[in-house]
Order: C-alpha cells, then sequence, then structure tokens
C-alpha cells in the first residue's frame, strides 16, 4: 500500500491518495466539497456534466474532478476564484434549458441541482432565447418522467449498464437533441430500477406513486428496515402525520449499498389498503361483531382455554416468516405454555423428513458483501431476482469480477450476469446427484452412494469450477428449500460443498426466516434450537391433521400456506380460529371466529434477522390503522390472560433482549451434519413452489404500483388486487 | 397651611376654568370620530385581512400545491394535501387556513409564486359555530371569486414596489 500512496494538495492542504484515484474520491473522503451531478461513488465516471471543474495549479485549463487522477505533488484549488467562475459558468449552461418550475416540480426541496444553483447560480438569468422542450415518456408505473427537466447526467443510463445489467434507458440525439429514454416505447421492468429515482440530481426522474404527495421537509425521517427479503435492506421511512408516505435506502455497504429493490421501496402502498382490518371482530352465531379489544381478548383467550384444558396437542400456531422476531417469540412462548407444540413458520415448505439435522437457522453461511468476492457460487433451486434482488445483484458484481456462477435451477430464469455453467432441468435432484457424481469423479473420493448418477461435460464444469475455486460457496433457494424433496436435494448440495472445500448455505424465504427458527416457531425444536421429544404438527401436517383450535399469526390462509385449500378445510373444522392479521380476506371472513388487527412493518417495532444473521430492530414509525395494535403487544395480553407468568414486557425491545439473552453463545454455522437417505427416484412436475415477486407477502401483493408492473402482470392474475384508500 | 395662592386657586375656580377651556377649544375643532360601521378609516392596498385563493381570468385555480406558503407559515396555519387531478396536474386536495392560529403576516403572500394565496382588505368577518375558523379551499376561492376586483387593483397598485 505504500508503493501507492501520493500526496497531493487541495487548497493549500496536502492530502495522502492512492495512485490512480479520481480527485474528487480524494475531496470526498476529506470533507471538500466540490459540486457534482454526474458523478456517484456507484457508478463509472462520465465528467459530461462539468460541474465539478477546479483549478489546477500550473495546469492549462480547469479539470473536472471526477475524471482527473491525481498525481504524486500535483496541487489543485477548488475555491479559487478561477474554479469559482468555471463552475458558474457551467452552471449557467445547464440552467438554460432547465425550466424553473421547482414549484410544481416533486424533486423541489430534496434537488441537487436546488441546492447546487444556490452556491454557484446568478440570481438573475441572460437566457431570453426559447428554451427547450422534451415530450415525457411513459416508462411504467413506478418511475415518473418529466424528460424537459433532464441535465443529462446519465446516472439512469449508467445504472442500467452497470449495475441492473440491462440498459434499460439509454441516450439518443445530440447537443442541444439530447434524449434520455427507451428508443422505442417501452416500460422500465428492472426490479432495482426504482433507484434511478434516487440517482436522478434533477426531478426528470421521479416516483409515481408518491407523485405530487408530499414535500421533503414535511416528512420525519425515520430508520427502517425493509421485510420483503431476507436481506433485511436498511430504510428511510417518510411520514407526514402520522401516515407513511414513502421509503428510500439507507446506506449500508454490508447488506444493501445504497440501493433498494423495488419491492421494498414500493411495498408501502400496500399498507393503507381499503381491506384493512381496523377493529376487532368476534363471530357470534355466524355473524361478525365489531367488539372493542378486551372482549376479543377474552374471547380469544376463553375459546382456546377451554380447548387446551382437555388436550393441549388440539392448539395449533401457524405464523409469517415476516413476522418480528418479538412476536414469534411470544407466539412460540404462547403456544409451548400452553403444552402445544404444533407450530411452525415453514408456510411453503413441503419436505419435513430430516428437519432434524437443520442448522440453527437457515443462514446464508457468508456475508452478503463477502458474496461479491467469490470465485465460484453455486445457486441451488433460486429464482434469485425475484427472492432476493439485491443477491441477485451480489452475484453480478461477482460475475463481473471473474466469478464463475453456477446456476442449478428446475426452471430456466434469466439473469443479468453471465453463468459459467447452467442447468434447468426439472428433475434438479437427479442433476444435483450427477454434479455429485463429477465430483466424485474428480476428488476420486466415493463415500457417498448415487446410486449410479451419470454426469456429462456440463457437469463436469460444474466440478471443475467449484474444486478449482479457492473461495467457493453453495446455497439453496426458495425453489430449494419448498422442493418435496428437499432432504435429498440438501444432502446432495451440502454433499458437493463439502467435497469441493465450499461454503454451504440457504437463502432464507423471507425477511425473519432466520428470527423464527432462533425464536424457536418450529414444531421440533424450541428457542435457541433446544430439541422437543415430542415433536409437534408442521406447517403441511396442520393442514392435513385437523385440529380444534388455530391461532395464525400475519397470514392469509388462501395465498400464504402450501396447501391453501387443505388448509382452509382444516381451519373450517376447526372450534376456532384466532387470527392476528393486519388484513381481513374472504377466507379469514369465513375461516376464522377472531379477528384481532395488528400493526404493519410500518406501525409495529420489532427485529428482524437477516440472511446472515444479523439483527436489525426498528420502531415502529406511522400511526396504527384503525384499532390495529402491534402484534408483540396483542400477544402479551394474551399471554397474560393466560396466565402463562413473565409477559410482562414494556415494549418489544425488552422482548428482544430476553430473546437474545437465551441465544447467547450459539453458533449459527450452517455445516450439514445430517445423513438423509438419497431419494433419487423421478419427481413430480411441480415439486417445488415458485412464489411471484410480487405476490410474495399480503403487503406486497396490495401495493396497486407494484401490481401493475410487467412482472406482476406476466406472473398472472393470481392474487386479488383492491384500491389504495 | 394652605398658602395663599393655592386658596385663590381654590376661590377663582381658575382650574376648572382651564379644564373647560380644552373643552371649548376642542368644541370648535374638526371631528377625528369615524362612525364606523357607516364611516371608515381609509386602508393600504398592502392590508393584510381575510386570506382568499385567486383563480386566472380563464376561471382555472392558481394554486398548484408547491406547499411554500405552509413551509414559511411561522403560526402553522396552513395545511395543504396535493395529488395529481385528472388531468395530470398538480393541485392541492386540501388547503385549509386556521383564522384562529393565523397572525396576518403576509409570508404567506409572498412566498406564492404565482401570487395565488393572497391577503384582502376584508377585516369584518367572525365566525359563529366551532370550526368556522378553519377557512377550506372552497371558502378561499368564493372570498377569490367575489373579491378578484378589488385584489386585481391591489395588486396592481403595489406592483411597482415588488
Amino acid at each position: 500500500m505504500t508503493d501507492n500512496t501520493i500526496n497531493v494538495e487541495i487548497n493549500g492542504k496536502t492530502l495522502e491518495a492512492s495512485k490512480g484515484e479520481m480527485l474528487i474520491q480524494v475531496a470526498d473522503r476529506n470533507g471538500i466539497h466540490i459540486p457534482r451531478f454526474c458523478y456517484h461513488e456507484k457508478l463509472s465516471v462520465a465528467a459530461n456534466c462539468r460541474m465539478c471543474l477546479v483549478e489546477q495549479i500550473g495546469g492549462r485549463k480547469p479539470m473536472p474532478a471526477c475524471a482527473t487522477p491525481v498525481m504524486d505533488g500535483q496541487k489543485f484549488n477548488t475555491e479559487s476564484q478561477y474554479a469559482i467562475s468555471a463552475q458558474k459558468a457551467t452552471m449557467e449552461f445547464l440552467l438554460i434549458n432547465h425550466p424553473l418550475d421547482c414549484p410544481i416540480c416533486d424533486q423541489g426541496g430534496e434537488c441537487e441541482l436546488q441546492d447546487v444553483a444556490i452556491g454557484y447560480g446568478s440570481g438573475a438569468s441572460r437566457y431570453s432565447e426559447r428554451k427547450r422542450v422534451v415530450k415525457d415518456k411513459e416508462i411504467g408505473p413506478l418511475v415518473s418522467t418529466d424528460m424537459t427537466r433532464c441535465i443529462h447526467c446519465t446516472r439512469c443510463v449508467r445504472f442500467g449498464q452497470e449495475v441492473a445489467g440491462i440498459q434499460e434507458l439509454g441516450t439518443m440525439g445530440r447537443g442541444e437533441f439530447t434524449e434520455i429514454g427507451t428508443y422505442i416505447e417501452n416500460s422500465v421492468d428492472h426490479e432495482l430500477s426504482g433507484n434511478i429515482i434516487d440517482l436522478c440530481p434533477v426531478g426528470a426522474l421521479n416516483s409515481k406513486p408518491f407523485r405530487f404527495q408530499a414535500r421533503g421537509w414535511e416528512m420525519t425521517q425515520h430508520e427502517s428496515i425493509a421485510t420483503h427479503d431476507s436481506l433485511g435492506s436498511n430504510t428511510y421511512s417518510h411520514v407526514r402525520r402520522g401516515k407513511l408516505l414513502r421509503v428510500v435506502p439507507r446506506s449500508n455497504e454490508s447488506i444493501n449499498e445504497t440501493w433498494l429493490s423495488d419491492r421494498d421501496r414500493f411495498s408501502y402502498q400496500g399498507v393503507y389498503s381499503e381491506d384493512r382490518l381496523q377493529t376487532p371482530m368476534i363471530k357470534k352465531n355466524n355473524e361478525w361483531q365489531e367488539v372493542d379489544w378486551t372482549t376479543a381478548l377474552e374471547f380469544a383467550a376463553n375459546g382456546i382455554k377451554s380447548i387446551v384444558e382437555d388436550d393441549p396437542d388440539q392448539l395449533v400456531a401457524l405464523a409469517s416468516p415476516r413476522s418480528t422476531v418479538e412476536e414469534l417469540y411470544l407466539l412460540n412462548r404462547i403456544t409451548r405454555g400452553l403444552g402445544s407444540d404444533n407450530i411452525d413458520h415453514r408456510l411453503l415448505a413441503q419436505d419435513f423428513s430430516d428437519q432434524a439435522a437443520d442448522s440453527l437457522a437457515p443462514v446464508l453461511g457468508l456475508a452478503i458483501a463477502e458474496l461479491e468476492n467469490q470465485d465460484a457460487v453455486l445457486m441451488v433451486g433460486s429464482n434469485i431476482r425475484s427472492e432476493a434482488p439485491l443477491l441477485a445483484h451480489r452475484l453480478r458484481q461477482a460475475s463481473l469480477k471473474g466469478a464463475k456462477v453456477l446456476v442449478a435451477n428446475p426452471e430456466e430464469y434469466f439473469y443479468y450476469f453471465d453463468t459459467h455453467a447452467h442447468l434447468s432441468e426439472v428433475n434438479l435432484v437427479t442433476q444435483l446427484a450427477s454434479i455429485a457424481a463429477a465430483v466424485q469423479n474428480k476428488t476420486a473420493n466415493k463415500d457417498l452412494d448415487l446410486q449410479g448418477a451419470e454426469f456429462s461435460p456440463e457437469h463436469m464444469k460444474f466440478a471443475d469450477a467449484l474444486i478449482d475455486a479457492e473461495k467457493a460457496h453453495v446455497f439453496i433457494g426458495n425453489l430449494g428449500l419448498t422442493h418435496a424433496n428437499f432432504a435429498t436435494l440438501r444432502r446432495l448440495s451440502a454433499y458437493i460443498a463439502a467435497q469441493t472445500g465450499a461454503t454451504f448455505g440457504y437463502l432464507p424465504p423471507a425477511a425473519n426466516s432466520v428470527g423464527a427458527a432462533l425464536a424457536g416457531v418450529l414444531p421440533h425444536r424450541d428457542v435457541a434450537g433446544r430439541d422437543i421429544p415430542n415433536i409437534g404438527l408442521n406447517a403441511l401436517q396442520m393442514s392435513d391433521q385437523f385440529r380444534k383450535a388455530y391461532v395464525l399469526l400475519n397470514l392469509e390462509p388462501e395465498n400464504d400456506v402450501q396447501r391453501p385449500y387443505q388448509f382452509r378445510k382444516a381451519l373450517d373444522n376447526a372450534e376456532i380460529v384466532v387470527a392476528i392479521t393486519p388484513f381481513i380476506t374472504d377466507s379469514l371472513k369465513a375461516d376464522a371466529d377472531v379477528l384481532l388487527p395488528m400493526g404493519t412493518f410500518a406501525e409495529s417495532a420489532g427485529t428482524y434477522v437477516n440472511c446472515e444473521g444479523v439483527w436489525q430492530s426498528a420502531e415502529g414509525v406511522a400511526s396504527p390503522v384503525g384499532e390495529a395494535r402491534p402484534a408483540w403487544k396483542i400477544l402479551r395480553v394474551l399471554g397474560n390472560l393466560f396466565d402463562l407468568g413473565g409477559f410482562d414486557y414494556n415494549s418489544a425491545f425488552e422482548v428482544r433482549d430476553a430473546l437474545q439473552a437465551k441465544l447467547v453463545g450459539l453458533d449459527i454455522a450452517t455445516t450439514y451434519r445430517g445423513s438423509a437417505s438419497l431419494n433419487l427416484a423421478a419427481e413430480a412436475p411441480h415439486a417445488y413452489l415458485d412464489m411471484p415477486a410480487y405476490g410474495h407477502d399480503s403487503i406486497v401483493r396490495r401495493s396497486n404500483p407494484l401490481q401493475d408492473t410487467r412482472a406482476a402482470k406476466e406472473a398472472g392474475n393470481k392474487f386479488f388486487k383492491v384500491a389504495i384508500v | 397651611m394652605p398658602s395663599f395662592k393655592n386658596l385663590y386657586k381654590m376661590f377663582t375656580l381658575s382650574e376648572l376654568r382651564q379644564g373647560l377651556g380644552v373643552t371649548f377649544r376642542n368644541y370648535f375643532r374638526k371631528d377625528v370620530t369615524v362612525q364606523y360601521p357607516e364611516e371608515k378609516t381609509p386602508q393600504s392596498a398592502r392590508f393584510r385581512g381575510l386570506h382568499a385563493l385567486r383563480r386566472y381570468p380563464n376561471g382555472e385555480e392558481r394554486c398548484i400545491a408547491c406547499k411554500l406558503c405552509e413551509a414559511v407559515c411561522p403560526a402553522l396555519a396552513i395545511t395543504i394535501e396535493a395529488e395529481p387531478r385528472d388531468d395530470g396536474t398538480r393541485r392541492t386536495t386540501l388547503y385549509d387556513i386556521d383564522l384562529f392560529k393565523c397572525i396576518y403576516c403576509g409570508f404567506c403572500e409572498e412566498a406564492c409564486p404565482v401570487d395565488a394565496i393572497v391577503e384582502t382588505r376584508i377585516h369584518e368577518y367572525h365566525m359563529e359555530e366551532r370550526g368556522e375558523n378553519i377557512m377550506t379551499k372552497e371558502r378561499l376561492l368564493a372570498v377569490g371569486d367575489k373579491y378578484e376586483a378589488m385584489i386585481a387593483a391591489d395588486k396592481a397598485a403595489d406592483a411597482d414596489y415588488r
């Protein structure tokens, strides 16, 4: 490093820099402000806005700081008269064609052009000729365009090329006639496309659902966690008068960098859906009655008590893995406190035969950022762009850095990165067996009987890449986790990983799958992985084996479980169904007996454990809708009504701390130590379940802008739509 | 002991005469009392009274929901909500001024980029019911429609100084 370190002088201060670094990076690191529009730390250098012109002492002309690599001993001045006049002249040119329509522009108040114009613009315009007008483009339901405002920084174009991996926007024409557009009428469909809203330094690209809703200065900003994939992207929630109006990314290099997936960005539109449950309701004589909280909670508690007193095994609790850790932990304490082990969160899984060999939690097995630095990555059964869009972005970065991305999927999916080898065969398990056979061939270690599986050169490519890689990772995605032959699939994947020296892990299906496992929301394990001797019913058995009392946390029976029809029959057959839910759906109306309105992620404080095992807490930021209460409070009162003791928590974070105290010293490493027997028989064609990206959870399904995207429309009209209030 | 001077004043009623003299002098002076409400004092074109929302001559409301008045209002008397109108333009769906909070400073008028919110010369208004202190968008526009001639004249008179 020392050879690379050089000294440059900026504004008379001698600063350390590394060779080849751009001047603007050195300045930024040392808190020296240089105005800029086209430069962005995550994108390549374009140097087309010319706003960052500075003076190089001894130089012939002003230099753009974003495209000037520093050399030893160079001297720059960013604040001299010379530099300022160059910047002011640039500003004047930029403002020639910029319509001064700030009062009707959504960017007003949070606009980079406005901010810089305050410092470098002139009070009055010398320009009296005609201004340029550009027709707005229609690029889909998420991003609104006002192309006259565009200053051609090309950040959005470069984002498409470099980050998203598909160039959906481009520049056409030259000089005065330059336009940003899609060339032929088309929508911008990439799952990260919302990020161009943040990148756009002016008001040309803005959030369409947020259009004209509020000004930056009206809203209060709260730190939040995105809950629609297992990354737990960091966000800011913008709230005005108790209502969540916007979600924007919060920078966290180790998780989401500065990006946010469209699903996390626009899901908030589902929070204020028309079918939010406003008050507690109970069903008496087949008639729904709106009641107060005390009545509803007592009705629920008494109903469950009368059943549990006879036979605790009649109680079943099913929770969404998108609930917070606190909610899951309290639900576990209630269910187990009442003597039942019938509790689960693995809503879509089908094969539970090898659950005893589960690791403590289904974590990724390495840091998210570390994925970029792998030499080879084998992804088993994952539609990753839909499951975790930002992880797909990490894989793309890995691929660009030269990693060999290997994909074994039961279906052909499109990726924005190059795969070194990929299989898209329906019979995923036999394909994995072939890869394992190729590995065995290469390592000459035949300690696992692969039942005569044969391999082709394509399979050999997998084996070669994994064995040759210094750092390799194997992970199982949601298609694998919900696979009908998951036990075999995992055994083989783990075997391949072990034999090739790769690390092994899972891509957890939901925001809090890891947290749910740690909180013991499993039929075979209690908190902290403590084994339960008499294993309770798993999520699938809950549908098939009828019980008398069901508690549902944050889920919709018609959309969220593996066998909705069967599950609804079980609910129909039950004596009491208590649903803690933010939304009221047809099936809940038909099958439930008590509906308790809970707050969504926007309204409840809570903690989520992401795929890396990082605990992230956030406060509730918006006012509850109607009578809704955070679910941890509902469960706390229920716990007290059951006289279980120890339910006197004053805040969600006390619940979290109580759980964390039980997890001290636990290792969530994911080495597979089971020995499931291999079942390589041909499998049913639909042995796995691919959730559509925007059909993923109840809030996303209610977000109208997301449902209007092409991705959602192509996924078919699987989910009902309701209007936003 | 009272001095001779005081005794003299007392018996000649000189102080009473002095006082009556003031009364007598003013009796012939010009009246300054204004017989409100039959008579009124003159007002400046810049008088800051009841608020109004103006329209363009073609009937289109001027307000574009930029919310600068809401931001500048020191008494937080203005509440605005906005969304795209059916034709895609930016319009308010809610524009409330709480007259009890308002301190009639005129900042809203100054901040407005389109001269939509103005303070008229009207200062004779009252409320009888709870809630009447909230000037809704409809009421503000009605005031604007009714007094547009006056508002336009006042604006024209002040134009040279703005």
